[in-house]
C-alpha cells in the first residue's frame, strides 16, 4: 500500500484491522510528510516520540481484537487543548513554553480510542482571528495555491485545515467559536464539523469565549467527521456545560437518504455583494439537495445581520474574563521589571510582551464593553440580541426544517498579507455564515463542495437542530455523494 | 460614541496591558471602527427580551462540596516563571 498518510480514518480503519498495515506504518508516512511540509507551517510541535509510543500500543490493542474505530489513527492536534506534558501555547508569547500537567478532555477520549497525535498544530492566536495570521509561530500556509501566491488555510484553526488537506495526517482537532472550525475547512476542500454547545468537553482547551467554544474534528469526509467526533464527544463532569446525553453511533447513521427531509434556504443570507460563484455554488447545493428526495423551502432568519455585531461584543468580553488569568505569576511568559515596578507593572509589562495585537485589541474592547456605564448598552443588549438569533432559528426548526443550507464562507481563500491594511472589521467579515450558529448553540458543518474559477476549493455549510449532529452528517453524507468533491491541491511545499 | 484618547488610556490601565502614549491614537482609532461595527445593535427592538445566560436550556449539574483532587504543589508550580518554597513569588505588593 502506497502513500498511507492519504487514506481516510475509515480505510486506515478497516486496513488495520484486517491486518493489511500497522499504525507504525501509518504514523511513520505520516511523520515523513510532516517533517517534509516545514513550507506549510502546519505543525508548530514535534511530539513524534510520543506517536511512535502511541502507535506501538495500538498495535498491540489492534492484535487483541477490539480496538475502537480511532484506534491507531495518527491526528495533528491544535495547539488549543492542553495535552500532558507537551507545549500547550494557544500560539501565544504569552503561554511561552507552558507545558500542562494534564491532559484535556477530547484528548484524553481520543486517546483512550487510541489515536496517535503527531504533534500540535499552528492556529490564530487564542483562536482570534480568522487567517492564521495572529500565530506568533508564524502564519500556516494553504496547500492550495494560485499563481504561486501564498494563500491562506483561515483561521483560527488554520494548521489544522492545512495539515488535513495536504495529508500530513488523516485528521485533526480544531475549535470553533465564530467559524474557526468551518471557515478553515472550506478554504482548504475538507470537511469539519462544530457539534451541538455542550458536546464535546471544554475541560483543558485553552477559553476564548466561554459560551461559544466548540471543539470538533477536521477531516477528509464526511464519515470520518462521524467517526472522530463520535470518539471526541461525551459527558464530562469536569464541564458543568458539557451534556450528560448519549452519544449515538454517528456512523452508522450515513444512509445518503434524505427524503422527505426539509431544507432550508434562508433568504438573509445572500448579502449585498456576494460573488457569483459563491450564489452558483449555494444554487447547486440546493439542487443537489433537492435531488436526493429533500423538500426545499424558502425561510427567514431576520437577526441574522446583527449576528456579527453581537459576536464582537460577546466573544470579547467573555475573552478579557478568561484571559486575565495570564498574568506572569502562575504559567507562561513574565517581563523582565525594573527596579522599583510592583506587581501592576508585572501585569502590564508582561501581558503587552506576551500578546499579539489582535489579542490585546479584543481583550480591550472586551474591557470597554463590560465597563461601568456601558454594560448595558453593549453587553446586555448583545445578549438580548443572541436570544433573538436563537429564536429565529427554533422557529424555523418548529416549522418543520430539518437543516438549514448556507454557503460556508463569503469568498475563497485570500492571499496572505492581503488583509493586514484593512481595517479589523474587514476581516471580521469571513465569519459572517458562521458565526449565527455558535451564537445559537448549534451544530453546524463545512462541506466541500465545488471548486471556483482560480481553481480554489468553496465550502457550504449545513446548520441542524440542537444534538441532532447524526441526522446534519447524513444530509452532509448525502450533499457529499452529489457534489463528488475530489480535487486536491498540487504539491509544491 | 467616540473614543479618545484618554478613554482608550483608561481601557488600557483596567485591561492591565501597558501602552505606549504614541499608539493610543491608532488604538483609540480601531476602538470606533469596532464599536461603530457594533452601534448596528442599537437598531434591534430588544424590548421585553430577557438577555441570554446559557445557549442550551440545561440546570447546572450539583456535586457534593467536597475536595476532589489535590496535594500536588509541585505540579500546581512546575510553571511558574519564579517559585519558591513552595510558593508562587511576586513583587513585593504591600510595602
Amino acid at each position: 500500500m502506497t502513500d498511507l498518510n492519504k487514506l481516510t480514518i475509515a480505510a486506515a480503519r478497516d486496513a488495520l484491522r484486517k491486518g493489511d498495515v500497522t499504525s507504525a506504518e501509518l504514523t511513520e508516512a505520516c511523520l515523513t510528510r510532516v517533517e517534509g511540509a516545514g513550507a506549510l507551517n502546519a505543525f508548530v510541535h514535534d511530539t513524534s516520540d510520543l506517536a511512535r509510543t502511541q502507535a506501538k500500543a495500538a498495535d498491540e490493542r489492534i492484535k487483541g481484537g477490539d480496538a475502537p474505530a480511532m484506534c491507531g489513527i495518527p491526528l495533528g492536534i491544535k495547539d488549543l487543548f492542553c495535552t500532558k506534558g507537551v507545549e500547550s501555547q494557544a500560539a501565544s508569547g504569552i503561554l511561552d513554553g507552558f507545558k500542562p500537567e494534564y491532559e484535556s478532555t477530547v484528548t484524553q477520549n481520543l486517546f483512550d480510542a487510541g489515536a496517535v497525535m503527531l504533534g500540535k498544530l499552528n492556529m490564530d492566536e487564542f483562536a482570534m482571528g480568522s487567517s492564521n495570521e495572529t500565530s506568533v509561530y508564524g502564519y500556516a500556509v494553504n496547500p492550495w495555491k494560485v499563481d504561486g501566491r501564498e494563500l491562506t488555510p483561515g483561521g483560527s484553526s488554520g494548521g489544522s485545515a492545512s495539515a488535513v488537506a495536504a495529508d500530513l495526517c488523516l485528521a485533526a482537532t480544531g475549535t470553533d467559536t465564530g467559524g474557526s472550525i468551518r471557515q478553515p475547512a472550506a478554504f482548504t476542500g475538507i470537511t469539519g464539523i462544530k457539534p451541538t454547545y455542550g458536546r464535546c468537553s471544554r475541560w483543558g482547551i485553552v477559553a476564548f469565549a466561554s459560551s461559544l467554544d466548540q471543539a470538533g474534528p477536521m477531516t477528509k469526509d464526511v464519515r470520518d467527521a462521524a467517526i472522530m467526533l463520535e470518539a471526541m464527544c461525551g459527558h464530562d463532569p469536569k464541564d458543568s456545560t458539557s451534556a450528560d446525553i448519549p452519544v449515538p453511533d454517528f456512523e452508522a447513521m450515513l444512509t445518503g437518504d434524505i427524503k422527505g427531509k426539509v431544507i432550508g434556504i434562508p433568504k438573509e443570507y445572500r448579502m449585498d455583494g456576494m460573488p457569483e460563484e459563491i450564489e452558483k455554488l449555494w444554487a447547486d447545493g440546493t439542487a443537489m439537495l433537492k435531488d436526493a428526495g429533500a423538500e426545499i423551502r424558502d425561510i427567514s432568519l431576520p437577526h441574522t445581520k446583527y449576528a456579527l455585531p453581537a459576536y464582537y461584543v460577546i466573544a470579547p468580553a467573555e475573552a478579557s474574563s478568561n484571559l486575565a488569568r495570564y498574568d506572569g505569576v502562575r504559567y507562561g511568559h513574565r517581563a523582565k521589571l525594573e527596579q522599583g515596578d510592583g506587581i501592576t507593572e508585572m501585569y502590564e509589562k508582561t501581558r503587552a510582551e506576551g500578546f499579539g495585537h489582535e489579542v490585546q485589541r479584543r481583550i480591550m474592547v472586551g474591557t470597554y464593553v463590560l465597563s461601568a456605564g456601558f454594560y448595558d448598552a453593549y453587553y446586555n443588549r448583545a445578549r438580548k440580541v443572541r436570544t433573538l438569533i436563537k429564536r429565529d432559528f427554533e422557529q424555523v426548526f418548529d416549522q418543520g426544517v430539518d437543516a438549514i443550507l448556507t454557503p460556508a464562507t463569503p469568498s475563497a481563500a485570500f492571499g496572505l498579507g492581503e488583509m493586514v491594511d484593512a481595517d479589523p472589521v474587514q476581516m471580521y467579515l469571513n465569519d459572517v455564515f458562521t458565526v449565527t450558529v455558535n451564537l445559537a448553540g448549534l451544530p453546524g458543518i463545512s462541506v466541500p463542495a465545488g471548486l471556483d474559477k482560480q481553481g480554489l476549493p468553496l465550502g457550504l455549510q449545513l446548520i441542524g437542530r440542537p444534538w441532532e449532529e447524526g441526522d446534519l452528517l447524513n444530509t452532509a453524507y448525502a450533499l457529499e455523494q452529489a457534489a463528488g468533491f475530489v480535487a486536491k491541491p498540487e504539491k509544491w511545499w | 460614541m467616540s473614543i479618545d484618547k484618554e478613554t482608550a488610556a483608561k481601557v488600557a490601565k483596567l485591561a492591565r496591558i501597558r501602552v505606549e502614549d504614541d499608539a493610543l491614537p491608532a488604538l483609540a482609532e480601531e476602538f470606533n471602527t469596532i464599536l461603530g461595527f457594533i452601534e448596528q445593535l442599537g437598531e434591534v427592538d430588544v424590548e421585553g427580551v430577557e438577555p441570554m445566560t446559557s445557549v442550551t436550556p440545561m440546570r447546572l449539574k450539583r456535586r457534593e462540596d467536597q475536595v476532589t483532587e489535590g496535594g500536588m504543589p509541585e505540579k500546581v508550580l512546575s510553571n511558574a516563571p519564579d517559585a519558591r518554597e513552595g510558593f508562587f513569588a511576586v513583587p513585593k505588593v504591600v510595602e
